[in-house]
């Protein structure tokens, strides 16, 4: 059976290169597969996370052949000839060969208020199957962060990272936002904190998402219509003014709900 | 002396699956200090891999369900062997415990009145698993994770835990471990610890479980004095991938033989019929052409052999493999392309069809899987008081899959979610107790964690040892084949003289490069507990000289009466960590009081 080339970046926060490291091929692999043999037998320190190696826990995200990719998911047969070139995800902070630093990922989702329901009625809350379905897209995230690291805002601009949140938080703040039971409003917070205004809907994230969630189309961009909608609407505006009300109170969306 | 970092909290609980996430909103919500430490990131533990469903007697579908019903299919799934304590505490709360996800934002799928959806699955006498999809564990731990986070729980992540440290009383006062992005050393102090470290399938070859499940939990667990039991029961699914290597253990649901699948062997045979066991032939076909008549119509025939229970599927396909009928790649087949319609099979299997499709590049349409059996749960674990989740030395409490008894001899599918709930809950409420009425500051034994560290980081200060992935392969092949699905006096008492040279050698493990971040030490980190876990595993197998649920003795081929009166408990009291020496006795099993045991005289 022919040999397999890998060319791994090797390093840390201060530097490094890549590694070539050649292997037998061996049939139906995936990446994961290559690098885990790589430590078994050749670097016993090369460092990558990875977790259920079924695609559903988002760990082993990294740059295959200069695309984002779960490595679990990734198979080797369907690649290029030729070597493969692993790398971590360029927008977050090296910590060793393909581990990144993704605390920014994790203060991001602190920054979220949580959900807030009203009391739950006798019997349970009701909830129609159709009016959840959108939640559950977004719900199908695994967080492998992909969408962040291809997110131009950040990828290339480190210092956006303070006031942007990114598509993996866009699509939490969406849910949130078209949940049939929450009472909380987080417009104002995703247009000025979290930064929604800067996304230019290029559908990078969408692209590379694992669980085929439609990031921009489904979340992003009816998230700006409903930020528009209350920062610059006039008519909204006078409204509000005169109704004094933002949203639905927490009782009528225990009546809604019912 | 080693230096080490520290902390100080009320309440620390290792693990951050399901029931770690659960105890640690308890312990928050009751106001103490909590921590919660994980190995791997927030919300990737294997919680994170559930797929059918939180089981609880809701009613939403079934409306005569009860939690008295759910607690008798609990029990009769476990062989009897559960704590009937723990299954009626498990029964009773799990409904509370899935609403209370709903109102921290978890969207289930919905009846058409709008209320929980729940569906069947086997054991089950009524449909009762709350579902999101298939991905119904990845809902439940992202709903956990963003209480959690909402909350302001501290979190700890990629923190190994290499032990329990208890105070100069034997009072468990804290835990020492590593901090895997820098190596460098963490020590918790705490008036309670809780333990939800879950699995412990990673010392087979063939598994379902992820690179966590190490047993960590249950080995430090033992070494710091508490009480496992029952830990040869260890469930093998009867059909996991075993082919390509990337997919090896990923589990082919039960639906592909419900839908028609069959299992054939390298001759094209359909084994199954020579496997029927005498207590099954009344109600198994003894022909294909009357197991397909029963697939079109239930009434036209008995049921095929293909789907008798798990423990009987897979030790029929064990016997072909050893027979030297197994496939390429040491499976057996299992084929649906020649028996249904490329339609009905992309309809109706949508998730296999694209797992071999993306994984294996088998297009089950077209042509067999191939399958063999896969490790994948324990049912045996720390022994608890069912009500707090204490474990059996003071300061300890326990909860999920590492404890032991909720699930008897065997689990039902959909009552692990449903376990991490209740108890993740109970073993929070039981730690906060016991932390808020624990006088003085914890002091960890300085002596301990010196012990620990120097251990830990021994494999870097030796030179031509052993490399630790070859030792954990070579674990992992023996475990498959001497404490595997199908177990012997003989090969159990080979196996024990194996771990003794497994042991020898590990304690000649070399690693190199630094701390940072070294998967290999990390590994050779993970081998203590992986050994004493094995060990554990094979010496209940030995002492068990029966066939019960997820323990199957060639030898001892039935269940005996009086084994069914006992659990195997195993203990070390006078420490020694890996190299202790570990004893194991039967005793009682509690007694389940009148008003319960009623529950199993009725003609049902």
């Amino acid at each position: 059976m022919s040999d397999v080339t890998m060319n791994v970046w090797r390093g840390d926060g201060d530097g490094g290169d890549f590694a070539e490291y050649t292997l037998p091929s061996q049939e139906g692999e995936v990446v994961l597969d290559v690098i885990h043999r790589i430590q078994a037998t050749q670097a016993g320190d090369l460092a990558c996370r990875w977790n259920c190696k079924a695609g559903k826990c988002g760990s082993c995200s990294a740059e295959v052949n200069g695309k984002p990719r779960l490595m679990c998911m990734t198979r080797m047969d369907q690649l290029p000839e030729g070597p493969v070139t692993v790398a971590p995800m360029k927008a977050f902070p090296i910590i060793r060969d393909l581990v990144t630093d993704v605390s920014f990922n994790f203060e991001m989702a602190k920054q979220v208020p949580a959900f807030a329901p009203p009391p739950r009625p006798e019997g349970g809350y009701r909830m129609q199957q159709i009016d959840i379905e959108r939640g559950q897209e977004f719900r199908k995230c695994i967080e492998c962060f992909m969408c962040q690291d291809v997110c131009h805002v950040i990828r290339d601009h480190e210092e956006n990272k303070a006031h942007y949140a990114g598509p993996r938080f866009f699509i939490r703040y969406a849910e949130l936002e078209m949940h049939p039971l929450d009472t909380n409003d987080r417009r104002e917070l995703v247009r000025q904190k979290a930064g929604l205004g800067m996304c230019n809907i290029t559908k990078c994230c969408t692209e590379v998402c694992p669980e085929h969630i439609k990031i921009t189309d489904n979340a992003i961009i009816p998230m700006k219509e409903r930020v528009v909608d209350a920062s610059y609407d006039p008519v909204a505006w006078l409204g509000r003014k005169i109704l004094r009300r933002q949203k639905a109170s927490p009782g009528e969306a225990a009546a809604h709900g019912a | 002396m080693a230096e080490y970092e520290s902390h100080d909290y009320d309440v620390i609980i290792i693990g951050a699956g399901g029931a770690g996430l659960r105890a640690a909103i308890e312990a928050k919500a009751r106001g103490l200090r909590t921590a919660l430490i994980c190995k791997s990131l927030l919300g990737k533990a294997h919680t994170v891999m559930a797929e059918g469903g939180v089981a609880a007697a809701m009613g939403n579908v079934y409306p005569e369900d009860s939690w008295q019903i759910h607690f008798r299919d609990t029990m009769r799934g476990g062989k009897m062997l559960n704590n009937w304590r723990m299954a009626q505490l498990h029964a009773q709360e799990a409904p509370d415990r899935v609403q209370e996800l709903e109102a921290w934002g978890a969207l289930f799928d919905r009846t058409p009145d709008g209320r929980i959806l729940q569906r069947d699955f086997g054991g089950h006498r009524f449909a009762r698993l709350a579902h999101v999809g298939d991905r119904t564990g990845l809902e439940m731990i992202r709903t956990l994770q963003q209480r959690v986070v909402s909350m302001d729980v501290d979190v700890f992540m990629e923190c190994k835990i290499l032990g329990l440290v208890a105070d100069a009383e034997g009072v468990v006062s804290g835990a020492v471990g590593y901090w895997r992005p820098t190596g460098e050393m963490v020590v918790f102090s705490a008036k309670a610890v809780v333990l939800a470290t879950g699995g412990a399938g990673k010392s087979w070859k063939y598994t379902s479980n992820s690179w966590e499940c190490t047993g960590d939990g249950h080995a430090m667990a033992l070494w710091a004095g508490a009480d496992l039991i029952d830990m040869e029961c260890v469930q093998f699914h009867p059909t996991g991938m075993v082919w390509p290597l990337s997919v090896r253990g990923l589990l082919v649901t039960e639906g592909v033989r419900g839908d028609g699948g069959v299992l054939r062997n390298s001759e094209g045979t359909r084994f199954m019929f020579n496997y029927v066991a005498e207590m099954f032939r009344a109600e198994t076909a003894d022909s294909e052409e009357e197991a397909d008549r029963w697939y079109e119509d239930h009434s036209a025939g008995r049921r095929t052999p293909e789907l008798l229970p798990r423990d009987e599927v897979a030790r029929a396909i064990n016997t072909e493999v050893k027979a030297g009928r197994g496939s390429p790649h040491g499976g057996v087949f299992l084929d649906i392309a020649t028996r249904r319609s490329p339609e009905y099979i992309r309809r109706r299997l949508p998730s296999m069809y694209h797992q071999f499709m993306e994984l294996a590049g088998v297009d089950i349409t077209a042509e067999p899987m191939e399958v063999g059996p896969t490790c994948h749960y324990i049912m045996g674990g720390v022994r608890v008081e069912a009500d707090t989740g204490a474990a059996t030395v003071p300061g300890l409490f326990v909860a999920g899959e590492v404890a032991g008894g909720m699930h008897g001899a065997n689990r039902l599918g959909g009552n692990s979610l449903s376990d991490l709930l209740v108890f993740g809950r109970r073993a929070g409420m039981g730690a906060s107790d016991y932390a808020a009425g624990r006088s003085g500051a914890p002091k960890p034994d300085e002596g301990e964690i010196q012990h620990s560290i120097t251990e830990a980081l021994a494999p870097f200060e030796r030179t031509d040892g052993e490399n630790p992935y070859e030792l954990h392969q070579e674990l992992q092949e023996m475990m498959q084949t001497l404490v595997g699905i199908i177990r012997t006096g003989d090969e159990l008492e080979r196996a024990l003289g194996e771990l003794d040279v497994l042991r020898d050698r590990a304690a000649k493990v070399t690693v190199g490069g630094g701390r940072a971040y070294n998967p290999g030490w990390n590994l050779a980190t993970d081998l203590p507990a992986m050994l004493t876990l094995s060990r554990c595993v094979t010496l209940g197998a030995r002492d068990r000289k029966e066939s019960r649920g997820g323990h199957t003795r060639e030898d001892f081929p039935t269940a005996d009466p009086e084994f069914g009166k006992v659990n195997l408990v195993q203990r070390q009291p006078s420490g020694g960590g890996v190299n202790g020496d570990i004893k194991i006795a039967p005793e009682p099993i509690p007694e389940m009081p009148p008003e319960l045991a009623e529950l199993f005289e009725e003609s049902h």
